[in-house]
């Protein structure tokens, strides 16, 4: 039998691969830069040409490697989205690793492989492309948490990542293991084609219970949350503000295309549907009421993004082509309000430091009026206020709730959104109606600048970061229309 | 002689399986911790062996050398991570690394 010569159609996935490239020349040019700082640039020249490449590859269908991946729209989408937040972490951590002396060219690597794992799971036909994707982009990001190495709270972060990062791909591989026994493939469509030929076994059933569990874990939906926290305040702010918004959504890309084109059209539509309802339910329940008492604002951001994981899942339990839209814009509007609130978080840590509590922002409309500004901006639109993008996030979501029956999904969403309010808010209070003098010293030997406010230094590459986060949280808020139009274009393959 | 049935294979690999899981969740050392996840990760792989013999199908065996690669990867990464924990703190426990909490 003569063997055939596969067609590999290499610009199907050329965003990921320019990714690639950028981060391979950042490990090169590692070796005869001196100042590391202009590799982070480099690796930000590569995400915009990346960024420009999906663009311009344009919503149309085309599959590679055998039907392993797609470049369809969603997956264009996605990359968009992991493209911005990786910029923006990128922004954020040429001035924060120089301020805290980690500036080493391998992080700037490490995210740019990471980000590519994510894309080529927004792109994923086939499970084991899939579990690579998610593995480039966990081993990377385990990697990153603990790049703050001289400090006990980074590695402790980083193991704790790891451990239990492996543990969900075990169950992850578990679930496509069985998947595999009961259809005999391991693609997608042909899961999905073999599904809605009224063919069912408890072998996939059981498959796609541990497949959910593993993706559960990857966008942090309770009972599978509590990892997270700690990995969040204990990882580098730059690092943290990268994977609460990359790992989320590379996690709901994956889901969402293995849920709809896997199991979508199948006996098991129904059970997942309302399974997804119930991951909502807690998940948004416990992230804002475990924000609630938190004053470490890095951890409370962390709470918060659990919420966030259900607040999205909301959109994917409705199980429509409207509820994958909401997701989409759900995710975009995340990455700029989450980013930007975690790159002010960043730009108020002093040196040495690395978190920063409520009291460092009392007072900041007084310090750094701008600043205050965009924390305003961000807090708010997390809460989810009109006219800004989170607003209108929360409401596709919740629209397709509705649409699909689930009205009750909605209402325990809006509850929880007003919930969200008094922590977001709590931070908003801290800036404009606390004296900066509230300021108290936490370690002993502080007594002597104990009455210093925290100082801010804000930095060209952090102001530009928040500067962007923030128009575009506004600008997007005020005119969402085209990006809503842009997500309507962008079906899955 | 008869051949050895698919389900017993199964059922062996499902119980290192929850042996491993089991592992990871109850005990306290870190390294016994890794090496769990290793076994879980290896039951699964004798999943896809035995599933892609019953099916005649070799996606199951090439799902297999991805997992072997992944595995080896993550054990690089896990090992350095601990080391450097441990230079920060000489121990393997879990317990005694708890700096975040809240």
């Amino acid at each position: 039998m003569p063997i055939e010569i596969p067609t590999l159609n290499f610009i199907a996935l050329a965003p990921p691969l320019i990714v690639i490239g950028t981060a391979l020349l950042v490990l090169l040019f590692d070796l005869a830069v001196t100042d590391k700082r202009v590799l982070g640039y480099l690796g930000l020249v590569g995400v915009v040409i990346a960024a420009g490449v999906s663009i311009a590859m344009g919503p149309r269908p085309a599959t590679t490697f055998q039907a392993m991946a797609i470049s369809d729209g969603y997956a264009l989408f996605f990359n968009l989205v992991f493209l911005a937040t990786a910029g923006l972490s990128i922004l954020i951590a040429i001035d924060y690793l120089e301020r805290h002396d980690l500036q080493r060219g391998e992080y700037y690597a490490l995210l740019l492989f990471s980000a590519s794992g994510m894309m080529l799971m927004a792109a994923a036909t086939d499970l084991i492309v899939v579990f690579l994707g998610l593995e480039i982009m966990s081993v990377a990001l385990y990697i990153l948490a603990g790049f703050n190495w001289r400090q006990l709270a980074s590695a402790e972060a980083a193991m704790k990542y790891f451990i239990l990062g492996a543990f969900a791909s075990a169950f992850f591989l578990y679930g496509a293991a069985l998947t595999y026994g009961a259809t005999g493939t391991t693609n997608l469509n042909q899961i999905g084609l073999w599904l809605s030929g009224g063919n069912s076994d408890p072998m996939a059933l059981v498959g796609l219970g541990l497949l959910l569990a593993g993706f559960a874990f990857k966008v942090a939906a309770v009972p599978f949350q509590w990892w997270t926290p700690d990995v969040y305040q204990g990882a580098p702010t730059s690092v943290t503000a990268f994977m609460s918004v990359g790992a989320k959504g590379a996690g709901f890309a994956a889901l969402i295309r293995v849920l709809r084109s896997g199991f979508g059209d199948s006996a098991y539509s129904a059970d997942w549907a309302l399974a997804a309802a119930v991951l909502a339910v807690l998940t948004m329940t416990f992230g804002n009421l475990a924000a609630l008492p938190q004053k470490d604002v890095k951890r409370m951001l962390g709470y918060s993004s659990i919420a966030h994981a259900g607040y999205i899942l909301v959109g994917v339990a409705a199980a429509s082509e409207s509820g994958v839209r909401g997701v989409l814009f759900y995710l975009l509007a995340y990455a700029f309000m989450n980013v930007g609130a975690f790159a002010v978080a960043s730009a108020l840590e002093r040196r040495g430091e690395f978190s920063t509590t409520q009291r460092d922002y009392a007072g900041l409309s007084q310090r750094e009026p701008l600043l205050a500004v965009a924390m305003t901006v961000f807090m708010l639109s997390l809460t989810g206020m009109p006219p800004l993008v989170g607003f209108w996030g929360k409401l596709f979501v919740f629209r397709a709730a509705v649409e699909a029956g689930m009205s009750w999904l909605a209402i325990v969403g809006v509850i929880n959104s007003a919930v969200s309010a008094f922590y977001y808010l709590g931070v908003v209070v801290q800036m404009y109606m606390r004296a900066p003098a509230e300021y108290s010293p936490r370690l002993v030997g502080e007594e002597s600048d104990a009455k210093k406010p925290a100082a801010v230094n804000l930095e060209v590459a952090i102001g530009t970061a928040v500067l962007l986060a923030m128009l575009l949280t506004v600008v997007l808020g005020l005119w969402p229309g085209p990006v809503a139009s842009l997500v309507t274009m962008m079906p899955l393959g | 002689m008869t051949a050895v049935p698919t389900s017993w294979f199964l059922l062996l690999s499902a119980i290192l399986f929850v042996i491993g899981a089991g592992g990871v969740l109850l005990r306290r050392n870190v390294l016994i911790m890794l090496m769990s996840v290793e076994m879980m990760m290896n039951a699964v792989n004798l999943t896809f062996i035995a599933l892609s013999r019953h099916l005649s199908s070799l996606t199951g065996q090439i799902f297999v050398f991805m997992v072997m690669a992944v595995a080896a990867v993550e054990v690089a990464v896990g090992l350095a991570i601990l080391i450097e924990l441990n230079r920060l703190r000489a121990t393997t426990d879990v317990d005694d690394v708890s700096s975040l909490k809240g």
